[in-house]
């Protein structure tokens, strides 16, 4: 095995270890904080149905942001949906045999990458000419974006411009998530699949220590998650309780 | 005298989204609380030595006792998408009363003390330690937050500002460093019961006084009553209600409605304010003890109902906070909303009047009376963000419009980015209603302003209503800066009250004859 397969070996072990361990650590953390009152940002839904149906809209078309700022929903929700389905093609990597789903969009899909790096570029560009935007980055703000249009354009130039032996990669992966490293074979070392591989596992170390922790973050919302009952139903946390005694 | 202090922002037909100004109003902060003001509330009387330490001890307290401000610091993504919905921001064009920016004052430091990414790489991240211009900035800026919730609208994450202003203003308080509006207030409020620091042989006078002006007015007994034992409804109302303008038009409405009801109410001397700034100051505790004088008066007066008048951070803390804080309310009349605002309780009459022949209503309006008005109104930002009413999402806008258009011919709402979920703050709300913060309340009004004027101007209106004590007195105050008049302010139940035709009272043929007698 070459230097380079062992050292990626061991990056996307410890990646993926302190992406999930990081992450788990986090949720755990917001749930176990109580949220003492009932702050649900009103109008809000009265049912738990409801709640639900708000942090679907929420999660999946970005309703607020887009009553918020037209530009930066548009750019940030083509973004993150062309994300998630070059995401969802990406299985294809990691599965033997491949879902006839996964098959069937990869064709369609690999194209969202341009959608991606459109949406990111769009984000820079505001974030940098947008005075009051660029009041309020700092250099780890752009450098977010940086790092996912760095993933996203050597991605994009792997699979339409200089093609990597995808099939190794895909070798590669399988034998590290089955643990057998008997057979396992040489990663690719064409730069363009160093970086990308390489940004990849970056994004997974710093996704637990940053803001990306918006994306569990948003589903422990009290302002968005809590049903607006607190007439009908008395919700109290345990360290308030403590006061009444 | 402050008129020529700072310059009057001028109003756009079209809402502007000025450039940043750095430093805009890095001047503008309020009273330090003095030892006497601080004590009462549990508070060290000035700022302790090591108050570097024992802030980042209270942020970690807070952090640990509530989910929002901890998800709120962590989930940021700095999209921008709430740095031109801040009326303080749109006002004073400061970079640092943009939503964000201020959160921000609070979540450098944060970042430094309590994340890996901060403490590790600051620079990186943006942040910062507690240096002393950091604890300056925090006083001043969370000082220019209204908590009106009007960012968390327009935030993919829900982040709300006033949830890490009520959190700095706590840390800030525990170190000795707290403001002397807010902290004198709920001091007077539990010394004396209101905020107004009014006894109760003053309110009984006011309460005869306004049961004379009605008695002159309309030929008809309504009673105000106090303390009385065995009545079925507690009225807890803003004190500026007794004796404020508009505010008291507002109670004197009321009580005309509780009169036509028939029902039995009383003011309580010991409840005798709505408002808890508890909540402005993010302290549980003092909020939670300001709202058990409410449960304590309940229970000795007997009562089987609790209505709210006209306030709307009392109204947030009545409906929200209330069952929390001093619940559970088992005693109560469980077939009525515990507790009921005043508006519900009005457009539930006449909801059920609605079918009944026009002799049978129990509460009968005469609309002409109100026809001098064109009237529109300003949602406030605590009943229209942080609570309802009715038994449906988006009823705290429907009811008060309702009742309106039941008592008034001529009603007109202003542009729909101003209303509803949307409403701008009067400026003046979170504990910033203090003369030393004058400017910022000026320009803090003009989001307000300028929709109002449209609709002066393209729509004849004379008058804006609204149901929030804080609102009425900010507006009252501020409008002649813009050039109206103050009277231009009326209370919801000032309406109701100039419309409603009490049993007995003189009806309009009657008057017109007097009239044209006194005419002759």
């Amino acid at each position: 095995m070459s230097f380079l397969t062992v050292a990626f070996a061991a990056l996307f072990y410890a990646a993926t270890i302190l992406l999930v361990v990081g992450l788990a650590r986090r949720i755990y953390l917001y749930w176990k904080t109580p949220a003492p009152l009932k702050i649900p940002t009103t109008p809000a839904p009265i049912t738990t149905g409801g709640v639900v149906l708000r942090m679907f809209r929420e999660v999946v078309f970005f309703e607020s942001l887009f009553k918020g700022s037209k530009w930066t929903w548009l750019f940030g929700w083509v973004f993150h949906m062309a994300l998630f389905a070059v995401l969802f093609r990406h299985l294809r990597y990691f599965q033997e045999p491949v879902w006839g789903l996964v098959e069937w969009v990869g064709p369609l899909f690999k194209y969202l990458a341009f959608a991606m790096v459109i949406g990111l570029l769009g984000l820079l560009a505001r974030r940098y000419l947008v005075d009051r935007v660029r009041y309020i980055s700092a250099p780890s703000d752009y450098l977010m974006l940086l790092l996912l249009l760095g993933i996203g354009i050597s991605g994009a130039l792997t699979t339409f411009v200089a093609h990597t032996d995808v099939v190794a990669v895909k070798s590669f992966f399988r034998h590290l998530m089955t643990f057998n490293f008997g057979t396992m074979p040489n990663l690719p070392s064409d730069p363009l699949m160093v970086i990308h591989l390489g940004l990849v596992a970056l994004l997974m170390i710093i996704f637990p220590i940053s803001k990306l922790l918006h994306a569990p973050g948003v589903f422990f919302s009290p302002t968005r998650n809590q049903v607006d009952n607190p007439r009908e139903k008395r919700h109290i946390a345990d360290w308030a309780r403590k006061l009444e005694q | 005298m402050a008129k020529a202090e700072f310059e009057i922002p001028e109003l756009k037909e079209y809402p502007e989204i000025p450039p940043i100004q750095p430093g805009a109003m890095a001047h503008s902060k309020p009273y330090v609380a003095k030892a006497d003001f601080q004590e009462p509330l549990g508070y060290p009387g000035e700022l302790v030595d090591d108050w570097q330490d024992k802030a980042i001890e209270a942020m970690g307290d807070l952090l640990g006792k509530y989910r929002s401000l901890q998800v709120f610091l962590d989930a940021c993504v700095k999209c921008g998408s709430c740095t031109d919905k801040c009326h303080y921001y749109l006002g004073t064009a400061d970079p640092k009363n943009m939503p964000v920016a201020r959160q921000d004052l609070l979540r450098k430091v944060y970042r430094r003390y309590f994340t890996f990414a901060g403490k590790y790489f600051p620079k990186l991240v943006g942040a910062t330690d507690l240096t002393e211009e950091v604890l300056e900035d925090w006083y001043n800026y969370f000082h220019q937050c209204s908590q009106c919730r009007r960012c968390s609208v327009f935030c993919p994450y829900g982040i709300d500002t006033a949830e890490i202003s009520m959190a700095a203003r706590e840390i800030m308080d525990r170190i000795g460093l707290g403001q002397k509006y807010c902290n004198e207030i709920v001091g007077k409020v539990f010394r004396i019961g209101n905020n107004l620091g009014l006894p109760g042989p003053a309110l009984e006078d006011t309460l005869e006084g306004l049961e004379e002006d009605v008695f002159d007015d309309t030929g008809v007994e309504v009673k105000y009553p106090l303390d009385k034992k065995g009545a079925d409804i507690l009225l807890v109302t803003p004190s500026a209600d007794f004796f404020a303008e508009p505010h008291v038009d507002g109670l004197i409405g009321y009580g005309k409605v509780f009169h036509e009801a028939g029902v039995n109410w009383t003011l309580s001397s010991k409840a005798s304010e709505a408002a808890n700034f508890g909540m402005f100051i993010g302290s549980y505790e003092n909020m939670r003890k300001i709202s058990l004088r409410i449960r304590e008066a309940a229970l000795e007066l007997g009562v089987k109902r609790i209505v709210f008048g006209e306030c709307g951070h009392a109204w947030r803390v009545a409906y929200s906070f209330l069952n929390t804080l001093a619940g559970p309310w088992d005693f109560l009349d469980q077939n009525y909303p515990i507790p009921q605002h005043i508006c519900e309780f009005t457009y539930d009459l006449i909801q059920k009047d609605k079918d009944k022949p026009e002799e049978e209503k129990v509460l009968k309006f005469d609309k002409s009376q109100n026809d001098d008005m064109v009237v529109t109104f300003h949602d406030s930002c605590n009943v229209a963000r942080a609570s309802r009413m009715g038994d449906f999402p988006g009823g705290q806008f429907v009811i008060p419009r309702e009742i309106i258009k039941t008592v008034c011919n001529n009603f007109v709402d202003m542009d729909p980015d101003t209303v509803y979920e949307k409403t701008f703050c009067c400026g003046g709300g979170g504990g910033l209603l203090t003369d030393e913060l004058m400017e910022l309340r000026v320009k803090g009004a003009k989001p307000r302003m300028e929709a109002l004027r449209n609709v002066i101007e393209e729509d004849g209106v004379t008058h804006m209503a609204m149901i929030c004590a804080i609102c009425k007195a900010q507006f009252t105050k501020v409008l002649p800066y813009y050039g109206r008049g103050m009277d231009m302010i009326v209370s919801l139940h000032q309406l109701v009250s100039n419309a409603i035709v009490l049993t007995g009272q003189q009806t309009e043929d009657e008057e017109e004859e007097e009239n044209e007698a006194a005419a002759e």
